[in-house]
């Protein structure tokens, strides 16, 4: 006896269709803001020249109170720019920092709301789960349905794939302020917004960070995927070198990814660092 | 105590469980706690409790822990709901508050201190102190000025840009003291303020607490699960068990006429000669004046069968005490009294406490006078009746458990 296949994927597609249909005008929406924000930070990344990002972003990292890291800064881009991946590099940057920006401005919020209430929670952490285990490759096929080929594409299946850690661990900070202080904050009448802003979110602060760092490790993660729907930047670089079996061209691109996310994490991670010190 | 009630409740109930409302009309049957617990699984923490607390006075709730005063005090400020009763303040029925009221409440009129103290980690001392007046919307210098003053009241006006990690355990406390005064409340709900804190600092924010009460006669609510600390400073104490009130009543009242045996046995070990004070033991002195001479003091003391007496003006002012041998000498010689009056006499104030004034009675030959700030005469303490006060201690310890 067979039993028939549910058609599962039939209905997938089917609904894609439907959502492509009813809601094309909004998904031409959000490609162009998605689209006009890369091109806006890739505009300001290129704009300028190399040397004075380098040093920007030197002077960014001494700033955040560690020398060694900034000569790190310094040495990684200038390698980076000595084997001319300076341009690829850069618009990687810019997706990076769109996709987590926009992880950012919607996952706060979404994680305030699950800390609010248990029923949000409830109904949340499962999609989180969801995402964060599906394949981040099978994101890139509804993504190009909707918004076609090239970055903004990419963007959104960055987003959907880096969220999760933003919205975590913004709830599970807000949750982790003591109920005592909430009670002290509650008896000089407080409303609820006064408590989630003068108490709730400087106390999370520190956990919320920690999520965004992931959050912008794991869309740099996704940078090499992003490349196969038409994506540029550095990312491109190395599935080129893939597919052409060009071994050294791929290691280079490779290493520019490295310096970047090593760049990235220790800036965010310091951020986090100078405001345990307050 | 004082006429004019700032805080009543009557008939305040707080239940925990699934249903309350089930749990309180057995309750109101006449089913115990512990039968309530047995077979619905209900927590009766608040059991109809009716008190009224006025103006000016510090009013101790005292139990053991799991007594209910905690969730008692919470229905106050209504951090925890009632279940059922109602509880007033100035006279109105908070119940029926909407939430804007009950915010200019907690806001204006009632503050509260905790027991580990509940300072915000992320904001100096002066930002903690400014909170209540941040969430009314004050103004930022206005409010920095209050902080100040507030932290002035309590001795941390230099700490005021430290973090409260960087403070020991009892200026913490004194920085929830001054966030709770910032606001200028009526009222001031302490809950176990003292608690966390080390024996001799606790003594110490005892005597402050007095201190301050005695310059700015807040209405203050004490949550506490130490008799002494109860005995110190209550002008009257509640004393909780199982959710309700055992007895209401002056600690010399709690002392002196427990309501029951459980009240007797909390209070069994206590050292009275530690709360008992002149004023409880002092006895209608005998006195005359100046003006009287020495044959009528004489007559007096010889009706009275004492062998002294004391000499006061018309207002009662101690002047000081004839003998009834220097007495009758002068009644011979036909001097006036004014000559032989002794005016080095050793004086005790009301409050004085049994224990200093058992060595002092012992060390005069004459009954120790007890007067006022005025040096008005208010009554003689005698050795006999100190000794009584005393032996009643040892009774009570005979028929403890």
């Amino acid at each position: 006896m067979t039993v028939p296949k549910i058609p599962l994927g039939e209905w997938i597609e089917r609904g894609t269709d439907w959502l492509d249909a009813s809601f094309g005008p909004l998904f031409d929406g959000i490609k162009s803001v998605i689209g006009g924000l890369v091109g806006f930070f890739e505009w300001v990344l290129l704009s300028g020249p190399a040397w004075l990002w380098m040093v920007l972003f030197a002077a960014l990292a001494w700033w955040l109170g560690r020398w060694k890291f900034a000569v790190f800064t310094l040495l990684g881009l200038g390698l980076i720019l000595n084997l001319g991946y300076w341009d690829p590099t850069m618009k990687t940057l810019a997706m990076v920092v769109t996709a987590a920006l926009i992880s950012v401005l919607l996952g706060v919020p979404i994680g305030i709301l699950c800390s609010r209430s248990n029923a949000v929670q409830n109904i949340v952490t499962p999609i989180l789960d969801f995402m964060q285990t599906m394949p981040a490759f099978v994101y890139l096929i509804p993504a190009v349905t909707f918004f076609s080929l090239g970055v903004v594409p990419g963007v959104i299946a960055s987003v959907i794939f880096a969220i999760p850690p933003t919205i975590r661990l913004t709830n599970l900070g807000i949750r982790q302020v003591p109920g005592e202080l909430m009670e002290a904050a509650s008896a000089f009448g407080s409303t609820s917004l006064q408590k989630l802003v003068k108490l709730q979110l400087p106390l999370a602060l520190p956990t919320i960070l920690a999520g965004i760092n992931q959050t912008i490790m794991l869309s740099l993660s996704m940078v090499v995927f992003a490349s196969m729907i038409g994506a540029q930047g550095v990312g491109a670089v190395v599935y080129k070198a893939v597919t052409q079996v060009k071994i050294g061209e791929g290691f280079e691109a490779g290493l520019a990814i490295v310096i970047l996310a090593i760049m990235l994490d220790r800036l965010t991670q310091n951020i986090l660092k100078t405001k345990r010190k307050v | 105590m004082s006429v004019k009630p700032v805080i009543e409740t009557r008939n305040a109930t707080k239940i925990f469980g699934r249903d309350p409302q089930r749990a309180l009309a057995l309750l109101q049957q006449g089913w115990s706690k512990e039968r309530i617990l047995r077979e619905t699984g209900m927590t009766v923490a608040v059991n109809r409790v009716s008190l009224s607390i006025g103006e000016g006075e510090i009013f101790v709730i005292m139990g053991l822990s799991g007594s209910g005063k905690s969730t008692l005090v919470r229905l106050l400020n209504r951090l925890i709901e009632p279940t059922d009763g109602e509880v007033l303040i100035h006279g109105r029925d908070i119940m029926r508050m909407d939430k804007r009221q009950l915010l200019t409440l907690r806001r204006k009129t009632i503050s509260m201190v905790f027991q580990r103290f509940a300072l915000f980690p992320h904001r100096t001392v002066a930002e903690n102190v400014e909170y209540g007046l941040e969430v009314q919307g004050v103004p930022k210098k206005e409010r920095r000025e209050r902080a100040r003053q507030a932290l002035e009241m309590v001795g941390l006006a230099d700490w005021a840009d430290r973090m409260p990690h960087e403070l020991s355990g009892g200026m913490q406390q004194r920085v929830g003291i001054a966030r709770a005064l910032a606001v200028d409340p009526d009222v001031l709900l302490m809950d176990e303020a003292f608690s966390a804190l080390d024996p001799l600092i606790r003594r110490e924010m005892q005597d402050e607490l007095l201190d301050l009460q005695s310059k700015m006669q807040k209405t203050i609510v004490f949550i506490t699960h130490d008799l002494d600390e109860a005995l110190r400073i209550g002008d009257r104490i509640a004393l909780m068990r199982d959710g309700a009130i055992e007895q209401i009543g002056t600690p010399e009242e709690i002392l002196t006429r427990p309501a029951n045996d459980y009240v007797k046995r909390f209070v069994a070990d206590v050292d009275l000669s530690k709360v008992l004070t002149a004023a409880h033991v002092m006895i209608r002195p005998e006195m005359i004046t100046p003006e009287r001479g020495p044959r009528v003091a004489l007559q007096l003391m010889r009706e009275r069968g004492i062998s002294n007496i004391y000499v006061v003006d018309k207002n009662k002012r101690l002047i000081g005490a004839v003998t009834a041998e220097k007495a009758s000498q002068a009644a011979g010689e036909g001097r006036p009294l004014d000559e032989i009056i002794d005016r080095n006499v050793e004086t005790v104030r009301p409050d004085t406490l049994l224990n200093e004034l058992f060595e002092k009675v012992s060390n005069v030959r004459i009954p120790l006078a007890v007067t006022d700030d005025g040096g008005k005469l208010l009554g003689i303490v005698i050795r006999g009746s100190v000794l009584a006060a005393l032996a009643g201690t040892r009774e009570k310890e005979g028929d403890g458990p």
